[in-house]
């Protein structure tokens, strides 16, 4: 299970009581909140629309049941008794108080928690693959890699006032759960002829208003190559990237602007520059590292799993759930289990303090101990014996956790939006859980098939509307909310950004769209085709012939 | 016949929870939109902004700004649903915020 070294505890440490004393100092007036404003950003605390809302980072999307609890702890006594998991495999809080900030950041440290490295002008924490470690189509288990980076960008000096934010993804599997296309440098794993692994090295990724699929720089470049080659795309990012606008001090824009070809060059060169290089990675600190990954041990397990078959045969609602939140584990016998924090007509991401215990109870039960957050906002048990799946799924039954959605039109990713974002131009949760329930007879999700639909309430694309095979984007028309639907997006390996469709709807007229769009989509789908494939294959005519033709 | 007088209203959140907050003629800050000025001449919005500096300055709050909002039936409405928002809480969780408390303003955030 990862753990922080004493390096970290003691910094961790330290950052706390230096929050707590710059809190008190910014309370007495001591601080302006000019000089206040980037300390707090620094810990993750940011000013919203009702309250001041705290970001908890959680590295790699991995939490250990203890962790999970401490989370539901923060919720009930410090916030209003939830918290919303976010599409940076995060937890934020709505309801901070700044004099209680201290103490809660004391209260995160004592468990290895805090919120460094989720806001501001640096290497963000590093996300990945929720089922990392799990998944039978891995190649290796990509986070001991997310650890080097972070170990290498937390504080260092270099990285620590860049132009902009900077996010780095890292997958270790052929099909991408990680979006890595869509990150300002994104790390997926290969295996060469040989049976070695090496890195594809993509860079310039991102969404937000300019969204750009990443270019690939090295296809395959040894790990402990991987911090001095990220240093020389820092460099060459620091070097050239435009600085006199905060909306084009991104990598994306450097990387379109000199384009894909002069940016590699660039960066070759500024890599040939340091030939012994110093910060080449030791074998012994990678396997130092990969050990907090380790695998728990898991006993050996029939393929077939006697109790598991005979209900899915006695529970049909179990058997449908098992269908759709199951995942496919190495080992036999074992699954991944996929908790939907989408329940029809709710609020994607949200759980409540209670359903955080009751899902780390199940963790230590079942899961050797350990949660993951995923991008699209879902809880994973990642290692679990198909044996025990019927008793977890009784247990989320009644803890409204076992919405049997996941991957499907009811699975929604949606940023909170204009009901608590300071920057948002419209709200994105009501259109969320309107969908929800528009679409909440789960044969027909079923027939539907694969779909991702997601909703952002600005441009800023927290709720990866760009990459959704549906995306909706809310925006403001004179003091009113529209929203506009693009298709085609996808995150995963042949990343695409959507396309716009036509002019917007509001957003009562969003579900109907919708429909309009899917029963499209199902009369002209060939067998088999999913939503996306579909529409590769159709292109957006038939769904605006169906959207916008005059009635 | 309702009447409806159209200004602006100093908003900010207080200091130390957040809560969103306006201000009043007697250059307090208050939870409920209703006790706002709406200041409407030139010098009534500079005084405002005037007296939002000084809440800055002794530390009652941070974040001030204005908005467009208008008095209907001794009710104030803020224009954009956005302050709407503020004024009430998230629409998806009535059961939160001023709206919960007691303290919300008289206007959905969407009408109709």
């Amino acid at each position: 299970m990862y753990r922080y070294d004493e390096f970290d505890a003691a910094f961790v440490k330290q950052r706390t009581d230096q929050f707590r004393d710059q809190a008190n100092r910014r309370l007495s007036g001591e601080l302006t909140e000019e000089e206040f404003r980037p300390l707090r950003l620094m810990n993750g605390l940011y000013l919203q629309l009702h309250a001041y809302m705290l970001r908890v980072a959680v590295p790699y999307g991995t939490l250990s049941s203890k962790q999970m609890r401490r989370l539901a702890y923060i919720a009930d006594k410090w916030d209003r008794g939830y918290g919303h998991f976010t599409t940076r495999q995060n937890i934020q809080y709505n309801w901070i108080k700044l004099e209680d900030t201290g103490d809660i950041l004391e209260a995160l440290a004592e468990v290895e928690m805090h919120g460094i490295q989720t806001s501001g002008n640096c290497i963000r924490n590093v996300t990945t693959d929720h089922w990392a470690g799990a998944a039978a189509d891995e190649i290796a288990d990509p986070r001991p890699v997310g650890e080097l980076l972070r170990q290498w960008s937390s504080l260092h000096p270099e990285f620590s006032f860049l132009p902009r934010k900077f996010k780095i993804a890292v997958t270790g599997a052929p099909n991408d759960r990680a979006a890595v296309r869509v990150h300002d440098i994104g790390l997926r794993m290969h295996k060469n002829d040989k049976g070695e692994t090496g890195w594809e090295v993509m860079v310039g990724g991102g969404q937000g208003r300019t969204p750009m699929i990443a270019v690939t720089v090295r296809g395959f470049l040894p790990e402990r190559e991987l911090v001095p080659y990220l240093e020389a795309i820092m460099r060459v990012y620091n070097l050239f990237v435009r600085r006199d606008n905060k909306y084009k001090a991104r990598i994306k824009i450097l990387v379109h602007e000199l384009g894909a070809e002069k940016f590699k060059s660039e960066v070759e060169a500024e890599y040939a520059k340091h030939p012994a290089q110093t910060t080449e990675v030791d074998e012994r600190e990678l396997a130092r590292i990969a050990n907090y990954f380790a695998r728990p041990t898991l006993d050996k397990q029939s393929r077939f799993a006697p109790h598991f078959e005979d209900a899915k045969i006695k529970n049909k609602e179990f058997a449908r759930w098992a269908r759709n939140n199951l995942a496919l584990h190495t080992d036999d016998g074992y699954t991944i289990v996929n908790i939907s924090l989408k329940p029809e007509g709710g609020i994607p991401g949200d759980a409540t303090g209670e359903q955080m215990r009751v899902m780390a109870d199940l963790a230590e039960r079942y899961a050797h101990d350990e949660l993951r957050v995923s991008h699209a906002q879902n809880i994973v048990l990642a290692h679990v014996k198909l044996e025990d799946t019927f008793a977890i799924w009784q247990e989320l039954v009644k803890h409204n956790l076992a919405a049997a959605n996941y991957g499907l039109a009811g699975d929604i990713i949606a940023c909170p939006g204009l009901d608590y974002c300071a920057l948002a131009t419209a709200r994105a949760i009501p259109i969320a859980q309107s969908l929800s329930r528009k679409f909440a007879d789960l044969d027909k999700q079923e027939k539907i098939g694969p779909l991702k639909i997601n909703i952002s309430g600005c441009i800023n694309a927290c709720g990866h509307h760009h990459v959704g095979h549906i995306g909706i984007l809310g925006l403001d028309k004179k003091g009113e909310e529209f929203y506009q639907i693009t298709l085609g997006g996808s995150s995963g390996d042949s990343a695409s950004i959507g396309t716009i469709l036509g002019p917007g709807f509001a957003g009562d007229e969003v579900p109907d769209a919708i429909e309009k769009i899917l029963d499209t989509y199902v009369k002209l789908r060939a067998p088999g085709e999913e939503f996306l494939a579909a529409y590769r294959r159709l292109g957006p005519a038939p769904f605006k012939e169906a959207l916008y033709a005059a009635a | 016949m309702s009447t409806i007088e159209k200004g602006q209203v100093m908003t900010a959140n207080r200091l130390a929870d957040g809560e969103v907050v306006f201000l009043t003629r007697s250059g307090t800050w208050n939870e409920k939109i209703d006790e706002a000025v709406l200041a409407q001449e030139p010098q009534a919005i500079a005084a405002l902004e005037a007296r939002a500096g000084e809440g800055v300055k002794v530390n009652h709050i941070t974040g001030q700004y204005l908005f467009d909002a208008e008095r209907v039936d001794g009710k104030i409405r803020a224009s954009h649903i956005r302050e709407r928002i503020r004024t009430l809480g998230p629409t998806v969780r009535m059961d939160l915020g001023k709206q919960a408390e007691g303290t919300a303003g008289a206007f959905a955030a969407v009408e109709g």
